[in-house]
């Protein structure tokens, strides 16, 4: 009887952990076929070599490069905002902070991450939007700046937990071994703890990016929208992700531009997937040596 | 363990057979345009108020959204706020559908700026200027000395294509203009109202309901010489106001019984004074005012 039930659990656990290769690898055949038939009809030349974005105009057109110059901007954007912030919020609570302060940073930090988009698109576009505008002197404050600012905040806590887990898993003796040797407590951080949690943080980096480039509501309603390739960062920029998300809800089934967003949603798919591809290879890398 | 999953699974047999089945013979489904589900809506609540009853289930989505559920038959009304596509109409064709529309009022569309803006009219033309990006400061139009941030709405809401056609094409359909690639795509008309009031750069459209004391809605002028014009249900009427476009509900030809009976509703008197408190313009009565 043990034994039966040992089995099955095995079983549903084995079923719970192929599902989600079965999803991924569903998702991606019907992005797939929806993409390709649109590749044929309209030509993957024109889609990735223009930079202007008609869908509704006679002929349309289907010109890419401008949405991912802005998904590209905001998400850079973001990371030079997020990542710095982010190790160096993990560093205090996993190495400095007191204990009382650290238990409550870390639930604030929790708290950060369950946001909805909807809510911090929503505070960008009333309030960060506005003193963009007026701080930096622009004609308007729905920029890519804009997106990068609150995309950092929405990439924070993912950034933070992670790399303070991987940063507490770096055994005690390796940061005692480097004091020991009269390394100042700086030192003994900078040079053995984060040298040694590096992969469990590049991990968290690559985690944080992945819902950078994914996010869509909060951009949407902070980034302009406008289809062109920016020449600054404090230009407003359309991503991939506003594009369907915006477009979907009001176009004709079965159409060009309805299979364009497909063809759009496959570009962000091999986007995510070299961006986690890089990150395995570096933590994988980084195991080994 | 077995034997609990069996008792849970016979209870769960027991209760989908307990549940009633669903009435279908006294509900219709309406779905479509976000323009004007606000209106549908006040028309659903005192046509099942005269009506007790039935159901009416109500669903935005876009006017696109709409099409697609009336050929797919999951829907009986289709709101939209632009004519249903030849494209539309074949895949309707396909099925043996015959649709039927019904113009059901009118929305005037209404060009605001910022209330510290010192501009209050502007001719067709120079709004034509200004969403192409031939006017790029508020100078050349009388103005301050400051960059124009233009606002529209996404490239497939009904409301974008109908500005295109008929301001920046001026109702030529040889004509290929298009919006400026600087210009800002906004998910809503809200987003377009809230920007304007906070932003003296700013101008976009919205449809007349979104006039307010908080913005500057600008008297529009066929030709240089005038007379500027202010948007209200009167000068829509009569033509006088340049930018008004008729909103439809379409359903399968012929229809009968409840679909029938609230078409009518909506078209009566009744339903017409609806239009004007939900702040549409309504159809032109036929007694001369």
């Amino acid at each position: 009887m043990k034994k039966t039930k040992d089995k099955i659990i095995e079983k549903i656990i084995f079923i719970c952990g192929i599902l989600s290769i079965i999803f991924v690898a569903l998702i991606f055949g019907f992005l797939f076929k929806e993409g390709i038939e649109f590749f044929r009809d309209f030509g993957l030349k024109n889609f990735l070599g223009s930079a202007v974005w008609r869908p509704t105009s006679v002929p349309p057109q289907f010109g890419i490069l401008s949405l991912i110059a802005g998904s590209v901007l905001v998400t850079v954007g973001a990371c030079i905002i997020a990542v710095p912030l982010g190790i160096a919020a993990a560093l205090y609570i996993s190495e400095l902070a007191p204990k009382a302060i650290r238990d409550i940073l870390k639930s604030l930090v929790e708290l950060m991450a369950a946001v909805p988009s909807v809510v911090i698109g929503f505070v960008g576009m009333v309030i960060v939007a506005p003193y963009v505008r007026i701080i930096l002197n622009l004609p308007t404050g729905l920029t890519a700046f804009t997106g990068s600012l609150v995309l950092a905040f929405m990439a924070m806590p993912t950034i933070i937990t992670i790399s303070e887990d991987a940063i507490r898993s770096v055994p005690k003796q390796y940061k005692d071994g480097a004091l020991a040797l009269g390394a100042t407590n700086w030192q003994a951080i900078r040079r053995v703890v984060l040298m040694a949690a590096m992969p469990g943080i590049i991990a968290a980096i690559m985690l944080g990016i992945g819902r950078v480039i994914g996010e869509t509501m909060a951009v949407m309603m902070v980034t302009g929208n406008a289809a062109h390739i920016p020449h600054s960062i404090f230009e407003p920029v359309r991503t991939m992700t506003a594009t369907i998300a915006a477009e979907m809800g009001e176009t004709v089934r079965e159409s060009l531009h309805y299979r364009s967003l497909f063809a759009i949603g496959l570009i962000l798919f091999l986007i995510t997937f070299i961006v986690n591809f890089v990150a395995d290879l570096f933590s994988g890398r980084s195991k080994n040596q | 363990m077995i034997k609990k999953l069996l008792i849970l699974f016979s209870v769960c047999i027991f209760l989908i057979g307990c549940s009633p089945q669903k009435e279908n013979a006294a509900g219709i489904q309406i779905k479509g345009s976000d323009t004007i589900v606000n209106l549908v809506q006040v028309w659903v609540e005192n046509f099942v108020a005269q009506n007790p009853g039935i159901s009416i289930g109500i669903t935005g989505g876009g006017s696109g959204t709409g099409f697609a559920a009336l050929i797919n038959s999951t829907c009986d009304i289709a709101m939209s706020s632009r004519k249903i596509e030849a494209i539309e109409l074949e895949a309707a064709q396909k099925k043996n559908l015959e649709i039927q529309e019904f113009i059901i009022g009118y929305d005037g569309l209404v060009i605001l700026v910022n209330i510290n803006n010192p501009v209050s009219e502007l001719t067709m033309a120079q709004i034509r200027d200004i969403f192409m990006g031939n006017v790029v400061n508020w100078r050349q139009v009388g103005g301050d000395d400051l960059e124009i941030v233009v606002l529209s709405r996404e490239s497939n809401s009904g409301t974008h294509m109908f500005f295109k056609e008929n301001v920046l094409r001026m109702g030529n359909p040889n004509l290929q203009d298009e919006f400026s690639d600087d210009v800002l795509l906004m998910p809503s008309s809200q987003a377009i109202y809230d920007e304007v009031s906070q932003n003296p750069h700013a101008v976009g459209y919205v449809g007349m309901g979104f006039s307010s004391s908080k913005v500057k809605v600008l008297r529009v002028a066929k030709a240089a010489a005038g007379p500027y014009i202010q948007a209200d249900v009167n000068t829509i009427l009569s033509g006088k106001y340049p930018i008004s476009r008729p909103l439809f509900l379409y359903t399968k030809a012929d229809p009968q019984g409840l679909v029938k009976s609230f078409i009518d509703f909506a078209l009566s008197p009744d339903g017409q004074q609806i239009v004007v408190e939900t702040d549409f313009v309504p159809l032109k009565t036929k007694e001369p005012k």
